[in-house]
């Protein structure tokens, strides 16, 4: 199926600034789902608030566009009521770890089959460059004038220790890896978290003085290395990406499954 | 056939009401006093081939029923004052996005932490106006278990006919007090089931656009219709918007939906009032102690009545003002400090009749309590 049946052409052109990492995002998981052949009648996009979560109106799935923070507990109560759905819930680096941080380990503590994919540009984009949970220490924000403060979180190692199954991280430079990963993410059963670092040229590119797109994605490609990379040897300071976990664990709706089964039996034992 | 007849707790009956209406799918996060409703649905649910999940928190369980009430299933979720302050950007969601749904509020004391093990109906409020910006919404009480039973039901109904979330504002009394209930047959008490759209696939579907009756059919997440739900003002097809006229005309549907249809929606009962010179009103377990002094009163001849509200929200004003016109004294019996006493007030031709016969300190305003404060206002002193 061609790219362009899988959105909504009614509601073009996007509302994201131009050079904004989030199109490639959306660019790279259409190719994903397109691969993958997956029937568009049984993928719901679930995301929350911000520049990020606004993808959802704009790919022809079943989508729920919600409220900032908790796209993952409205997923949730999809998956569980039509657990063979796939479950596509793209989120903001706030969004997903500032105010939706207890639902996002949550979700990957029950390892309940879903792909939380992080459009990480490390600044709130949609109110305007504030700091966010990923900006990290010494950047500037609207809110950080005199520098950032907070140190960052790392979302692949929050993920890990949370529970989630399948982790990953790439960037908007690497389209083909984010294109691959994502499509590895929404086949795998259980909790997948896929990190994509993208740029806000807008905000975080202006108020540090990164430059615009161009630069920011090369700066991407220029500070990340391959997992395991000779390169991360010589220099520790570079952050990996690829597949940091792939592993199998009981999903939380066939568990479910289970506890109906075992609900019923014990009906037919000792009657209701 | 023999009726089924229990002697249960009001939360328990609730339960069972909600199973009686189709409910399939509950998330919840325990809270005092309706921490019975989750435990009890854990394991009935599955027992039926439904769900039960318990969230990380009450802003979750809301959400998690929304989700899940887009896939075609009945929801609800349970909670006490606490648990209902989170609820309320998630519930606003639910009437922005027109999703059936139902969350119980059984009250205790707040505001805070408050008195969890305590009555309370300091909710009535928050339940009208807890979430932001301009809305309508329905919220149904009841004082006894039979009432319990229908109003659950009749919140399930509500919430399909009108496509919104419906508030039940129990109390701790209710809900913990063991009563007898007779569970109805099946069929015995009419249920709404879900409006769906006979729009064939591949033809265009409207999600928001209303039929002429405001009614708008739903297609469920899954389905052969794919389109967008959004918290956002949005236009027919769920896409958001900022036109001026699309705004308005979202906004005059969501609250004419409701509004208009007042009368349908209140729910009332009477105890002698028709001759009544003093009108008790009020409603959950204030009003059984209500109707004890009525009836009491009654014997000795005094021509005094009661107007029990099933329906707090819209606030049946129009049954106010017509059952009051000839009342002298008209006594508004709460747990709070007065919020319906305020409806009543603006309900009424002549708020200067109406008094407050309260408690807000956590414990049970029992019939002494209303004799001695109708003595006061009668001018007899305790
Ligand atoms: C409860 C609530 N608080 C605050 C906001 C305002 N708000 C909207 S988006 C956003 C942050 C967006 O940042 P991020 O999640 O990183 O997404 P981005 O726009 O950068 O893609 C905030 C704070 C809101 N919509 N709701
Ligand atoms: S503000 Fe930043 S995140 Fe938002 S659309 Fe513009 S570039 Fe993208
Ligand atoms: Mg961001």
């Amino acid at each position: 199926m061609p790219i362009k049946d899988y959105i909504r052409e009614r509601f073009f052109p996007h509302m994201w600034c131009p050079g904004c990492g989030h199109g490639v995002v959306l660019n790279a998981m259409l190719r994903a789902i397109e691969n993958l052949g997956l029937n568009k009648n049984d993928i719901v996009m679930v995301s929350g608030i911000g520049c990020s979560s606004r993808i959802s109106g704009y790919v022809d799935f079943h989508t729920l566009h919600t409220v900032h923070g908790r796209a993952l507990a409205f997923a949730t109560g999809v998956k569980m009521s039509r657990p063979e759905l796939h479950l596509i819930v793209p989120m903001g680096d706030g969004d997903a770890l500032a105010i939706g941080g207890n639902h996002f380990i949550h979700a990957a503590r029950r390892n309940i089959d879903m792909t939380a994919v992080v459009m990480n540009n490390r600044i709130y984009g949609m109110t305007g460059g504030q700091y966010s949970p990923l900006s990290g220490y010494g950047i500037s924000a609207t809110t950080a004038p005199y520098g950032n403060i907070d140190q960052g979180f790392d979302i692949v190692e929050l993920a890990k220790a949370a529970g989630a199954t399948f982790v990953a991280r790439t960037t908007t430079y690497h389209v083909q890896q984010t294109a691959d990963i994502l499509q590895e993410a929404v086949l795998h059963k259980g909790f997948s978290v896929v990190e994509v670092m993208s740029q806000c040229p807008t905000y975080f590119g202006r108020k540090n003085k990164e430059g615009g797109a161009v630069e920011m994605m090369k700066r991407m490609k220029e500070m990340t290395t391959p997992i395991g990379s000779k390169a991360k040897e010589a220099h520790p300071e570079l952050i990996e990406r690829g597949v940091f976990v792939r592993k199998e664990l009981p999903e939380y709706c066939s568990e479910y499954n289970k506890i109906i089964e075992r609900a019923q039996k014990d009906v037919m034992r000792k009657g209701l | 056939m023999s009726k089924t007849i229990k002697f249960i707790q009001g939360n328990e009956v609730c339960v069972e009401a909600a199973l009686y209406a189709g409910l399939n799918f509950f998330a919840g996060y325990p809270i005092t006093p309706s921490t019975e409703i989750a435990e009890l649905l854990s394991s009935r649910l599955p027992q039926i081939g439904g769900r039960f999940i318990q969230m990380e928190d009450e802003i979750a369980s809301i959400c998690a029923i929304i989700g899940a009430s887009l896939t075609g299933s009945k929801v609800m979720t349970a909670t006490s004052g606490p648990g209902f302050s989170l609820m309320q950007e998630a519930l606003g969601y639910a009437i922005m996005a027109e999703i059936p749904s139902v969350i119980v509020n059984v009250q205790r004391g707040g505001p805070s932490t408050g008195l969890p093990t305590h009555v309370s109906q300091g909710d009535v409020n928050q339940a009208r106006w807890g979430a932001h910006g301009d809305h309508a919404i329905i919220t149904l009480t009841a004082s006894n278990h039979q009432d319990v039973f229908a109003m659950t039901v009749d919140a399930f109904n509500l919430a399909e006919t009108y496509r919104t979330p419906v508030i039940l504002l129990f109390d701790e009394v209710v809900g913990h007090m063991r009563e007898r209930v007779v569970i109805p047959e099946k069929g015995e008490h009419a249920l709404v089931e879900r409006l769906r759209t006979a729009v064939k696939s591949g033809v265009d579907y409207h999600p928001y656009l209303p039929r002429e009756d405001g009614r708008l059919p739903m297609s469920d997440f899954g389905g052969v219709h794919r389109y967008n739900v959004t918290g956002l003002a949005h236009d027919m097809w769920g896409f958001p918007s900022d036109n001026p006229q699309v705004v308005h005309g979202l906004m005059r549907h969501l609250i004419d939906k409701i509004q208009n249809n007042a009368a349908e929606i209140a729910r009332t009962r009477e105890y002698y009032l028709e001759d009544a010179d003093c009108i008790l009103i009020s409603y959950g377990s204030s009003a059984r102690s209500s109707l004890h002094v009525v009836e009491n009163r009654r014997k000795r001849g005094e021509r005094i009545g009661l107007l029990e509200l099933q329906t707090l929200w819209p606030f049946p004003d129009h049954i106010v003002r017509e059952r009051c016109r000839r009342a002298q004294t008209i006594v508004v019996v709460e747990m709070n400090m007065g919020q319906v006493l305020q409806q009543v007030k603006l309900a009424v031709d002549r708020p200067e009749r109406v008094f407050l016969a309260n408690r807000m300190d956590g414990v049970f305003i029992n019939p002494t309590d209303i004799r001695n404060i109708l003595r006061l206002i009668q001018g007899k002193g305790i």
